[in-house]
């Protein structure tokens, strides 16, 4: 497949990774959608509303690509567009080695096998007037599908699989609990075996035991029909359950994407951070840990008029002169990690040099405890030394890591200092944090 | 219908609080809240005691219909408000300082609500007037309980969005609610509640609605409220790690009753009930690393019509055939002490209960 030597060739590290030799399903280049404002009376453009702004990603056969990211980032216009249900404004999509991006209404009919959709609202995605038959039917009907030993056959073998009963064939929508609906909305989607499911919050709107059911059962479903899964949701656990692969979305951006374990143990950008230290976890012990967290300041900024530079840059502690003017691209610090940041946690610095803190990013310091300030800047030197160590094993891809494992422990001081000189040196943190 | 006569048969005996004499400030007794329907009596709270000291923070825990808004929306009175109010029967008994609220004349409850109780809910923007500012919102729920001029009411309207973290409260109390942003509401919510400081603070799955980041904010800020204004906070929610986080006792609910009360450690180092275990495992935690499958509870939430008989739990839980007998399905299990402050309804003996959370639960979690 063609498109498989291009990804390689643009993502070396990415052989480090285990799903790597794997090939690529879908693959996305600086994919835009924006959403025109129009005003007046003539309707003349005034703006848009920039919800995808410029992503690239590619999901692999038999993989689960989770994405993350607060209400409003763009994750679910993405699923939408990368479905197709929406059209984007820019970048391209390619299925399969194919460019899908342009295709027409009646091109993209015999895809839509192969790519199906779950979605959130288990209440609003069925139609109330039509049986459990006929909805998990009309793929076939749509499609012209005549399954072996007949539709109806099939889709009680269908209900069978996600944990239904067979009988249920003749009922409506409302006689079905949200569990029960969202398993509905399942089997339809995988009646024509597709090989790209893109589930937007499958599970948020069900109860936790409920919800617990439904992530299984996606497990299982993709180990029995070899399924390739885009899962978007907001709720991080979740999403580090399911998910080989992740991407943190921001205003309309990837800021970071990386394979599960990295993502979680050591985010790089401090946006992820953040995001992740917000989640309270189900144990009580933990609350003295609570110092560790980081308070963002404010809410995302607006899709239409989104900062110049670094879009995070209002809200980041870490944030510089430099985050202002210059947009960081996604880079791929780590195997398998790419991140658009200046300045890394857990990493070396990209921009050393620039210490100027914004005023703004001086506000966001203070919300963050001199705690995280001191363990970034630790974490960052014991990290990168790690990195350089391992680098000779895992080639090229980690050099920058290896020559910058010294200058990073200093690099990354600065910002902790910068706010509170009390945030102490990297050498005695870890004493301070276990006080508090 | 059959299940009107059950109902008299099902009254278990009121469990007493740690402190009978009512020296708690929300002293909650078999609080029974049923609504009568075409289709049958919906027993949403069935039999619900509990108690709250000032300074501290309950939250009750559950699925979605096992009663926990009916029980704060009952606490504040507002089920018996207008049309609703000829459609639903209450009994037991709801102290508040020193007052019992099912009995009181309706004057006399809402002079208590917003002054001495206030209540936060989970959507700001519908439980907000779009046509007017948030500020003359506040205004009009200062005014209700002090008698001052507008000019004065606005000055501790501002000063309260100001409390509550809202930037350039001045300029923003004359917004309308579609201005804010969902977490800004939520504070302004906060605000408009705690503007009369009330004693008793019931916020209604006050996060669930928000982003992680912004739920960290409002947390926060709920807990150091609560340490300036010492109020006693009732929060309900499903969120096990809000849980974790925010409470001093938890209450988990099932079908309209309650089936675990405790500190929050007791409730999740040493859990005494089968629906609570579900509830720990079948969270995914993102402080794991763990490929392994979630522990779901099987089968669906019980009809609040048709609760099963015996341990409501019973049809879903996977060790209700170990105590002898028909005893799950028959006999409503009572909340039994099992440990200081900490209550279990459930038929299985102690010895069982902890040999299965030791043995096979609390390593899989």
């Amino acid at each position: 497949m063609s498109e498989t030597k291009k990804s390689d060739a643009a993502v070396p590290a990415q052989a480090s990774a285990p799903a790597a030799e794997r090939e690529v399903l879908l693959k996305v280049e600086g994919l835009q959608k924006h959403f025109p404002i129009r005003k007046g009376v003539l309707q003349r453009q005034v703006g848009a509303v920039k919800a995808v702004d410029g992503i690239d990603f590619e999901v692999r056969k038999g993989e689960t690509l989770g994405v993350v990211g607060e209400s409003g980032c763009g994750k679910s216009t993405m699923g939408r567009v990368i479905t197709r249900l929406q059209d984007p404004t820019g970048g391209s999509i390619h299925f399969e080695g194919k460019d899908i991006t342009r295709l027409n209404t009646a091109g993209m009919r015999p895809l839509r096998r192969d790519i199906q959709m779950i979605f959130q609202d288990p209440y609003g995605s069925l139609n109330p007037r039509h049986t459990i038959g006929s909805i998990v039917s009309a793929p076939f009907r749509l499609q012209g599908v005549e399954p072996e030993g007949g539709v109806k056959k099939e889709v009680q073998r269908l209900l069978e699989l996600v944990g239904l009963s067979p009988e249920h064939y003749n009922r409506y929508p409302h006689e079905f609990s949200g569990g029960q609906r969202q398993r509905i909305g399942i089997a339809r989607a995988l009646a024509l075996k597709p090989k790209l499911v893109v589930a937007d919050e499958p599970v948020s709107a069900l109860d936790v035991s409920i919800q617990a059911q439904v992530v299984n059962l996606m497990d299982d479903l993709q180990e029995e029909l070899g399924l390739t899964y885009v899962i978007i949701a907001h709720d991080l656990s979740v999403v580090r359950h399911v998910s080989d692969r992740i991407a943190v979305m921001y205003l309309g951006k990837i800021v970071e994407l990386a394979d599960r374990t990295s993502l979680y143990e050591a985010p790089m950008h401090p946006y992820t951070k953040a995001l992740m230290s917000a989640v309270p976890v189900p144990d009580p012990k933990r609350r003295g840990a609570k110092s560790e967290r980081i308070l963002l300041r404010g809410d995302v900024p607006s899709p239409i008029a989104p900062p110049p530079g670094c879009r995070f840059h209002t809200r980041c502690w870490k944030a510089t002169e430099v985050c202002r003017t210059v947009e960081p691209p996604l880079l791929e610090l780590r195997p398998g990690q790419r991140v658009a940041c200046h300045h890394p946690e857990n990493f070396e610095d990209q921009q050393p040099q620039d210490t100027v803190l914004l005023t703004a990013a001086k506000e966001a310091a203070e919300l963050v405890a001199d705690e995280v300030l001191a363990e970034s800047a630790q974490t960052s030197a014991a990290v990168a030394a790690e990195v350089a160590a391992v680098a000779p094993k895992t080639g090229k891809a980690a050099e920058p890591a290896a020559e910058a494992s010294e200058p990073a422990a200093e690099a990354s001081e600065p910002a902790a200092e910068a706010p509170e000189p009390a945030a102490g040196k990297s050498s005695d943190a870890p004493a301070e944090g276990d006080d508090k | 219908m059959t299940e009107l006569s059950k109902t008299g048969a099902a009254v278990g005996e009121p469990v007493k609080g740690p402190s009978d004499g009512s020296t708690a400030f929300l002293d909650v007794r078999d609080l029974k809240v049923h609504f009568p329907t075409d289709d049958g009596l919906v027993k949403s709270v069935d039999g619900l005691s509990f108690s709250l000291e000032k300074g501290k923070t309950l939250c009750i825990v559950g699925e979605s219909g096992s009663g926990k808004s009916v029980t704060s929306l009952a606490v504040m009175g507002l089920h018996r408000l207008g049309a609703r109010g000829k459609n639903v029967r209450m009994s037991g008994e709801i102290w508040l300082g020193g007052k019992e609220l099912i009995s009181a004349e309706p004057d006399e409850v809402r002079r208590l609500r917003g002054r001495e109780m206030a209540m936060i809910f989970q959507d700001p923007l519908s439980a907000m007037h779009p046509y007017y500012t948030i500020g003359s919102q506040i205004v009009e729920a200062y005014r209700v309980h002090h008698d001052v001029n507008k000019k004065t009411a606005r000055k501790r309207a501002i000063e309260m969005l100001d409390r509550v973290g809202i930037p350039e409260p001045g300029k923003r109390v004359d917004n309308y609610p579609h201005e804010f942003s969902g977490g800004m509401r939520q504070r302004a919510m906060i605000a408009m509640a705690l503007v009369n400081n009330p004693e008793l603070l019931i916020a209604d799955e006050p996060t669930t609605a928000l982003d992680v980041t912004v739920q960290a904010q409002i947390l926060d800020l709920i807990r150091d409220l609560q340490k300036e204004f010492g109020s006693a906070v009732v929060l309900i929610t499903h969120d096990l790690g809000v849980v974790a986080e925010i409470a001093d006792d938890v209450l988990v609910m099932y079908g309209g009753r309650c089936v675990e009360r405790g500190s929050v450690d007791d409730v999740f180092e040493r859990p005494q009930h089968p629906y609570t275990w579900g509830l720990l495992g079948s969270m995914p935690r993102i402080d794991r690393e763990t490929s392994e499958r979630l522990i779901p509870v099987k089968g669906q939430p019980p009809s609040l019509i048709n609760v099963p008989s015996g341990c409501a739990f019973h049809p879903r839980c996977p060790y209700a055939d170990i105590p002898k007998g028909d005893v799950t399905r028959t006999v409503r299990p009572e909340l039994q002490p099992v440990g200081s402050g900490h209550f279990s309804a459930c038929h299985l003996s102690a010895e069982d209960r902890t040999r299965i959370w030791t043995e096979e639960i609390a390593p899989k979690l």
